[in-house]
């Protein structure tokens, strides 16, 4: 009998977890693998042997629009190439995984990417956490990494095969000190960071330097956590301080709650940010439209108002493909990212033995990838620095209504 | 000092958030005593029957403006705060019935459905090899599992004891939890996506930059901060009347006192039982509505997480099974919390340390008193 009994137990912990493999192994492969290979199939030019693309990125969690933004940009990307005949007659596939916002199985889908789908090339995280964790993976098993937003400056650090084709945080948080500086006229700031985030505190180390060089004064700096539901203790503490601004360098999850228990408090001066605030979501935390955030600024990588002819296309472009969603910055880079891509996958040239994922080849497309200079892109012209970094200017938006009004723009 | 009494007030207003979800564990450790881990996620659906709830309001009656900036609209919200709390009692009355009573009642059902799952499927192994054909393979199996369950039952009744014993509810209550919370997160129910509520009360105007205050002890507190507090206090007093004044009231101090005493003298203590759950609910429903409208915060299916932990520990700080220490002991940690980020920094503990610092709370509240500030000290009957 307990035999039997022992032998059920074992049997039904098999059960279990075969049980829950297939489960999760469903769910993983769910996130619409290869959607943007179904594109290429219309146009007839392109009909070789597809390329993979790996994607990753938050398409559900805390920061999905992050994700989904991005997806949607470089889906766009791809389809065009695609439709104007791919590379060399092969048809570009996006194979992507969603990493839920988390650290953990940002590397977990990185590895999978790498190991099982053998893509030409990764493209992936806006928050630079989650790049930083999965890089050493990527740079580890030389496939080249292009991070479309992730603005902190350990994410190129970590090795040569990781670029990105945005501004970095010392540039962000510069740009977001002159601008509180000159336009503003503000001499006290405060900042509310969230500790746990790479990016918030790499931004807060940047304003704080910049802000203090010109001469004005950091009054307090409160920290913050993703978990946090109640922020009026350390709001409380900046009111009576009166600072002339308040940098809130986070996600726009947080952002919104934060500006709406400020104004709670009575707090009126403008609240600044960075790029984690460009999304559709940011108003609607801060109590909707015209609400806590009216009139706050942030800096950001592109604004779509620009009449760059360049930018223009690809706000058509998005719409038609999107059912007239509007795009965010953050879809531009991640559209910038595939056509970078691309580009230097036709300047790296046919691999002599038609693998694309070859060491070799891989290899060749880093160097291709480096060389990348005044390239036309959405988020204007992308030349990858020294450092793997994109240099490009940034621009200030003002929150109006449920919209981003351009304000500015900030040359590096 | 006036500065002291504003932070004092915020302390307050946390704490009587966890005062509120402190109080279902309470009650359920008193009537059961058992720590039901599933009633931070309680709070978590709460949440999103009041955003469901926001919405129907807002439909239905438009004139109400509960979306508009600048006009209350005290009854959506009253009424979004009623569905909520509705919709939580269900949900406690069902995790109790389909959870819980089949453990203390029968017993056999846990191990039939795991042994009785795996006997089936390995009868259909067999005989699915022999080739049968697929209906008569399906019949075999649910043959095979119909009779683990009735052997399983009629040795169980056979036994004197048929209750399970008092781990197996504990890790019943962390897999609901889990369910739930997996549950909420399917693309199909809530999504991982975070969601935010309408403003249900106006907010200071931004173009005039004028708060919506109230005068408090010199102090001029946000309409929010008032409300959630008012509110706490009234739900809390209400819970008091029917504690200690009515006559379910007296069953479930009967039942919290001795269940198999209260069984003999009449009192029906599953019934009683289900109250319990039911009114734990309400409160964390009414708790996640509150938070989630007055602060802005972000819902998702996980936000019940550190919310349900911290006020598992203010229950225990006030001694488990105890209501007015829940009280007590959800407003020592909201007070600590806050305190730590206001002031920490003069002392050299970092803001960041908030949750820390209330963890280690309770850690020497145990050292002095193991059973809690107000809780009873009685040695175990042997």
């Amino acid at each position: 009998m307990r035999i039997i009994g022992s032998v059920n137990r074992t049997l039904t912990l098999g059960l279990v977890c075969a049980s829950m493999a297939i489960v999760s192994g469903c769910a993983n492969d769910k996130p619409k693998a290869g959607d943007a290979g179904s594109g290429g199939t219309s146009n007839g030019t392109a009909t070789g042997t597809p390329i993979v693309v790996g994607e990753f990125g938050s398409l559900s969690g805390s920061e999905s629009t992050f994700g989904t933004s991005t997806d949607n940009g470089l889906k766009l990307a791809v389809n065009q190439i695609n439709a104007a005949g791919g590379i060399d007659g092969h048809p570009l596939t996006v194979k992507v995984y969603d990493d839920e916002g988390k650290p953990d199985s940002a590397l977990t889908v990185v590895q999978r990417l790498i190991n099982q789908d053998k893509p030409i090339a990764i493209v992936g995280e806006v928050a630079s956490k989650l790049s930083i964790q999965a890089a050493p993976a990527c740079n580890a098993a030389k496939v080249p990494m292009i991070s479309p937003s992730s603005t902190n400056p350990k994410v190129t650090q970590i090795g040569p095969y990781i670029f990105r084709v945005c501004f970095i945080d010392p540039f962000q948080g510069t740009a977001a000190a002159k601008f509180a500086v000159n336009t503003l006229k503000a001499k006290r700031a405060a900042i509310m960071t969230d500790q746990q985030n790479d990016y918030s505190t790499g931004l807060t180390k940047f304003f704080t330097q910049s802000f203090t060089q010109q001469g004005g004064t950091i009054v307090a700096n409160p920290s913050y956590t993703k978990d946090d539901l109640d922020f009026h203790s350390q709001l409380a503490n900046i009111k009576a301080l009166n600072p002339d601004v308040i940098y809130v360098p986070g996600y726009y999850g947080q952002v919104g709650p934060i500006a709406k228990q400020a104004r709670q408090l009575g707090i009126t001066v403008p609240l600044l940010g960075g790029d984690g605030w460009d999304s559709p979501k940011l108003v609607e935390g801060a109590g909707g439209a015209g609400q806590a955030l009216e009139g706050s600024y942030f800096t950001n990588h592109s604004s779509m108002e620009n009449p760059d002819p360049a930018i223009q296309n690809f706000v058509k472009a998005f719409k038609a493909a999107n059912s007239n969603g509007e795009p965010d910055a953050l879809a531009a880079l991640g559209y910038d990212a595939g056509q970078v891509l691309a580009d230097s996958i036709k300047r790296a040239g046919k691999p002599a033995d038609g693998d694309y994922t070859s060491e070799a080849y891989r290899t060749k497309l880093r160097d291709a990838i480096a060389a990348t200079k005044d390239f036309p892109g959405a988020t204007g012209k992308i030349t990858i620095g020294a450092d793997r970094n994109a240099v490009k200017p940034a621009v200030v938006l003002q929150v109006k209504g449920a919209a981003f009004k351009y304000v500015t723009t900030v040359n590096p | 000092m006036h500065q002291f009494t504003e932070q004092l007030l915020f302390g307050i207003q946390l704490g009587s958030i966890y005062a509120l979800i402190a109080l279902g564990y309470t009650m359920v450790y008193g009537v059961l005593k058992l720590i039901n881990f599933a009633h931070g996620d309680v709070y978590m659906v709460g949440a999103y029957g009041g955003l469901g709830a926001a919405f129907l309001v807002g439909t239905w009656l438009p004139s109400h403006h509960i979306f508009t900036a600048g006009l209350p609209s005290p009854i959506g919200a009253v009424l979004v705060l009623l569905c909520a709390m509705a919709i939580c009692a269900l949900l406690g009355l069902v995790i109790e019935q389909a959870a819980y009573r089949p453990l203390r009642t029968r017993a056999w059902i846990a191990p039939a459905i795991v042994l009785g799952a795996a006997a089936a499927y390995i009868a259909y192994s067999i005989a699915a090899d022999a080739n049968r054909n697929p209906a008569s393979c399906v019949a075999i199996a649910l043959i095979v599992w119909g009779a683990i369950a009735w052997i399983l039952k009629t040795s169980q009744s056979r036994r004197t004891a048929t209750v399970s014993p008092r781990l197996t509810a504990l890790i019943t209550a962390i897999g609901v939890s889990l369910f739930l919370e997996n549950f909420a997160n399917l693309k199909s129910i809530f999504t991982p996506d975070p969601r935010f509520f309408p403003t249900i009360v106006n907010i200071p105007d931004p173009a005039r930059h004028i708060p919506r205050t109230v005068s408090v002890l010199g102090v001029d507190v946000s309409l929010e901060t008032m409300l959630i507090f008012g509110l706490s206090l009234a739900l809390m007093a209400i819970l008091t009347f029917i504690v200690t004044r009515t006559k379910i009231g007296k069953a479930i101090r009967a039942v919290s006192y001795d269940a198999d005493a209260a069984a003999l003298m009449g009192i029906n203590t599953d019934r009683v039982i289900s109250f319990t759950f039911m009114l734990g609910a309400v409160l964390a429903g009414a708790a996640g509505v509150m938070v989630t409208s007055l602060t802005g915060t972000a819902i998702n299916p996980y936000i019940g997480v550190p919310f349900g932990l911290k006020a598992f520990v203010a229950a225990v700080i006030g001694g488990i099974g105890n209501i007015p220490g829940a009280t007590l002991g959800g407003l020592i940690m909201g007070i600590a919390e806050i305190m730590v980020v206001a002031y920490g920094s003069y002392i050299g503990v970092p803001d960041t340390y908030r949750d820390a610092v209330a963890f280690f709370l309770l850690i020497l509240i145990l050292l002095v008193r193991p059973s809690g500030l107000l809780g009873k000290f009685a040695p175990e009957k042997v």
